[in-house]
């Protein structure tokens, strides 16, 4: 029985990878419905940030996150004040312009910090394994299972929890009557943005010491980020979390009883056909029109 | 379209001259046929600079023209001065093909050291072959080709394993795990190591490839896990290495007692890895920085003098470094006579040196290279141990997971 809760846990443990890199791009893509494929490329600038502080400034991780948080965040903000907000009424061009964003950063990162892979390392006090029900199982995935979870209330909270997330949905409800109201839209949608670049930054710095950091990182991550925000339902922040781990817990145990690369076609082939029959996605939130 | 009907012209009155004069017809061949001239040899450099292998590629090509430096410096061969013309085929097979055409026939370059990825060989074969010039492959790679125009210095399946696997099933136990990134190196790597196993009489847990670029091994760690190998026999390559070495080292698992062996883990990918998920791991090659020998002294000073202190040396720039020497040699050899591709063949065959991994020689039939496989183990600092150096050269048999078949130096002969 021992190896069906080992693989239990590692498939919630790939799901919260999964839902940390695509919390972002739920709030962005969800909210604001901007298909921002720079995505990836905010999560590599998270890693190369984790990398840099740690070789240059000599921080460690946990304590380099929060400047990676502001840092990223900094810079979805200026993109969304220099490029974005242009482009709101033509989602295509959107598009275009954050693929280009994507491919200039990933240039930009390989001219200034060099293209070979780069190392970040895994704090000290979780480079360890913790036993859960007899199970051992690595510390540091514990850790950020446990971050992400405290990340998703957080975002949570915000969204729903206070003025500013209440702004945010009356603009995403009806962009002109919230301005009405006296809601800043122009502000509440920057703010947005730099959220969830913000978070993107985090997911890479995170994900940085269990796997490798290079300027072409990105690519994976969107991928993923886009098949979890799409199946869980745009505009349905459960529904992301739902589709996260209903995809970690696929990937884990058909990648445990066949391979990887057979898990992934057919993790793919599920999302497909879901998407044929659902296509607004396993949750919908309900909107009264 | 021009230039075509131009120098098809220009064919037809040259036939036409040397019909008239009774010129001989080895002129009329010189046209087409790379060959040095006017006390330069030119050569082509094919290595990417750009891409996705564009980082590991740029050291191949930073070795290459070291040894080019070297060589004119010291006075070129036979007086002649070595004239690199270095392309970027931006890691991609297709234009591979077209900067090998471009090399070969544009620029006539009598020979072209390049590629790393067996993709981009495959791809530029047909170019050596049909103008019968000379490709010069520095990589260790899967075996199983056997052409004349390819001299291939790097280690075939043999060379890495015949020693690795026994030591490794002496060592820890008989029962192995096989992992590897989901393309032809692995897969031909795996079935000779299989062949191995089977006359050792050790058995083999599980067999399984990951996609190219996988990062997510938790599944795999979990497999390693339940069925409790004694090697973990791996050929995953690229960023996948550095994922799957640290996630070992997440989940707690013992090098000591279940150690990773490999055959593409270098320098370079301990450094990304970092050196504590890298320690305790095995890799069998041919070369590693830290062997010692007054040549490979020679080869790192020179290498950090030329390309900067914080540079690494790694098994496959040392061939690119070395198998320059050697086409001099050849070269050399062919003092006074024509200095072609075919000549230069000819001459390099059964060609010895003293490399930094050992003396090596080119084995006549086959055109590949006798090497000096050793095993060493990562250490926490980020270099290797050398623990294992043969006392003898290992002869290269591409074929050597596939009994009945022999390359020879009239093409592959079934028996």
């Amino acid at each position: 029985m021992d190896f069906i809760l080992q693989q239990v846990i590692t498939g919630l443990s790939i799901g919260s990878i999964l839902l940390l890199v695509a919390l972002g791009l739920a709030i962005i893509y969800g909210s604001m419905g901007v298909i921002n494929m720079a995505h990836g490329e905010f999560v590599m600038l998270g890693a190369y940030g984790a990398w840099a502080l740690n070789s240059v400034f000599g921080l460690d991780l946990l304590s380099s996150l929060v400047f990676i948080f502001i840092g990223v965040g900094a810079f979805g903000w200026a993109t969304e004040r220099g490029v974005i907000r242009f482009l709101y009424a033509r989602p295509l061009d959107t598009l275009l312009a954050t693929w280009g964003i994507g491919v200039v950063l990933q240039q930009v990162i390989r001219l200034t910090a060099g293209g070979e892979l780069r190392y970040v390392g895994m704090p000290e006090i979780f480079s360890g394994t913790v036993s859960i029900l007899g199970v051992g199982v690595s510390s540091y995935r514990v850790f950020v299972f446990l971050f992400v979870a405290a990340l998703f209330a957080a975002t949570w909270a915000l969204m729903f929890r206070t003025s500013f997330g209440t702004r945010l949905r009356a603009v995403v409800q009806d962009r002109n009557t919230a301005m009405c109201f006296g809601v800043n839209a122009d502000k509440v949608y920057s703010l947005t943005f730099a959220y969830g670049a913000g978070l993107a930054g985090l997911a890479g710095a995170l994900v940085a010491p269990l796997k490798s950091v290079s300027p072409e990182m990105g690519a994976a991550y969107v991928v993923d980020a886009f098949f979890v925000v799409v199946l869980g339902g745009v505009q349905s922040l459960f529904g992301t979390v739902a589709s996260a781990a209903l995809l970690g817990q696929m990937s884990g145990s058909l990648a445990y009883v066949s391979n990887d690369t057979i898990a992934k076609a057919l993790v793919l082939l599920a999302i497909i056909v879901l998407i044929r029959f659902r296509p607004q996605g396993l949750f919908v939130t309900k909107v009264r029109s | 379209m021009t230039m075509k009907r131009r120098s098809f012209l220009k064919g037809i009155a040259a036939t036409g001259a040397f019909a008239a004069t009774g010129f001989p017809h080895i002129w009329n061949k010189n046209m087409s046929l790379a060959r040095a001239a006017n006390g330069e040899i030119k050569v082509g450099v094919l290595f990417s600079l750009t891409g996705t292998t564009g980082i590991i590629e740029e050291s191949l090509n930073k070795a290459t023209l070291l040894a080019i430096e070297e060589i004119n410096a010291a006075g070129g061969i036979n007086g002649m001065k070595i004239v690199p013309i270095v392309e970027d085929p931006a890691s991609d097979p297709a234009t591979f093909a077209e900067k090998a055409r471009k090399l070969v026939v544009g620029d006539k370059c009598v020979s072209v050291f390049g590629s790393y990825t067996s993709a981009s060989r495959k791809a530029v074969l047909p170019v050596f072959e049909r103008r019968d010039n000379l490709y010069w492959y520095p990589t260790l790679y899967e075996g199983r080709e056997c052409s004349k125009n390819v001299i291939y210095t790097g280690a075939v399946p043999n060379q890495q394993q015949d020693e690795f696997i026994p030591w490794l099933v002496q060592k820890f136990g008989k029962k192995f795990y096989l992992i590897g990134s989901n393309y032809i190196y692995p897969k031909e790597e795996n079935n000779y190591c299989k062949k191995l196993l089977e006359k050792l009489g050790g058995e083999v847990v599980n067999e399984e490839y990951v996609p190219l670029g996988h990062s997510e091994f938790s599944s795999v760690i979990n497999k390693i896990q339940s069925t409790q190998p004694n090697v973990i026999f791996s050929t995953v390559v690229g960023d996948s290495v550095v994922a799957l070495h640290r996630q070992y080292r997440a989940a707690g698992l013992d090098p000591e007692k279940m150690p990773m062996a490999s055959l593409t883990t270098s320098e370079n990918e301990v450094a990304a890895m970092g050196g504590e998920a890298a320690a305790g791991h095995f890799t069998s090659a041919p070369y590693f920085m830290v062997h010692q020998s007054p040549e490979n002294e020679k080869f790192v000073a020179a290498y950090k003098r030329r390309w900067g202190d914080d540079k690494v040396t790694h098994f496959v720039s040392e061939p690119s470094y070395f198998q320059v020497y050697l086409f001099k040699q050849a070269v050399e050899k062919l003092a006074g006579s024509e200095i072609d591709p075919p000549t230069i063949r000819e001459a390099v065959k059964g060609q010895e040196l003293i490399a930094p991994q050992g003396r090596i020689r080119i084995e006549p039939e086959n055109l590949h290279t006798y090497l000096w496989p050793k095993i060493a183990m990562a250490k926490s600092n980020g270099q290797f141990e050398v623990l294992e150096s043969f006392p003898e050269w290992i002869a290269p048999n591409p074929y050597a997971a596939y009994p009945g078949q022999m390359c020879t130096a009239d093409g592959l002969k079934e028996s």
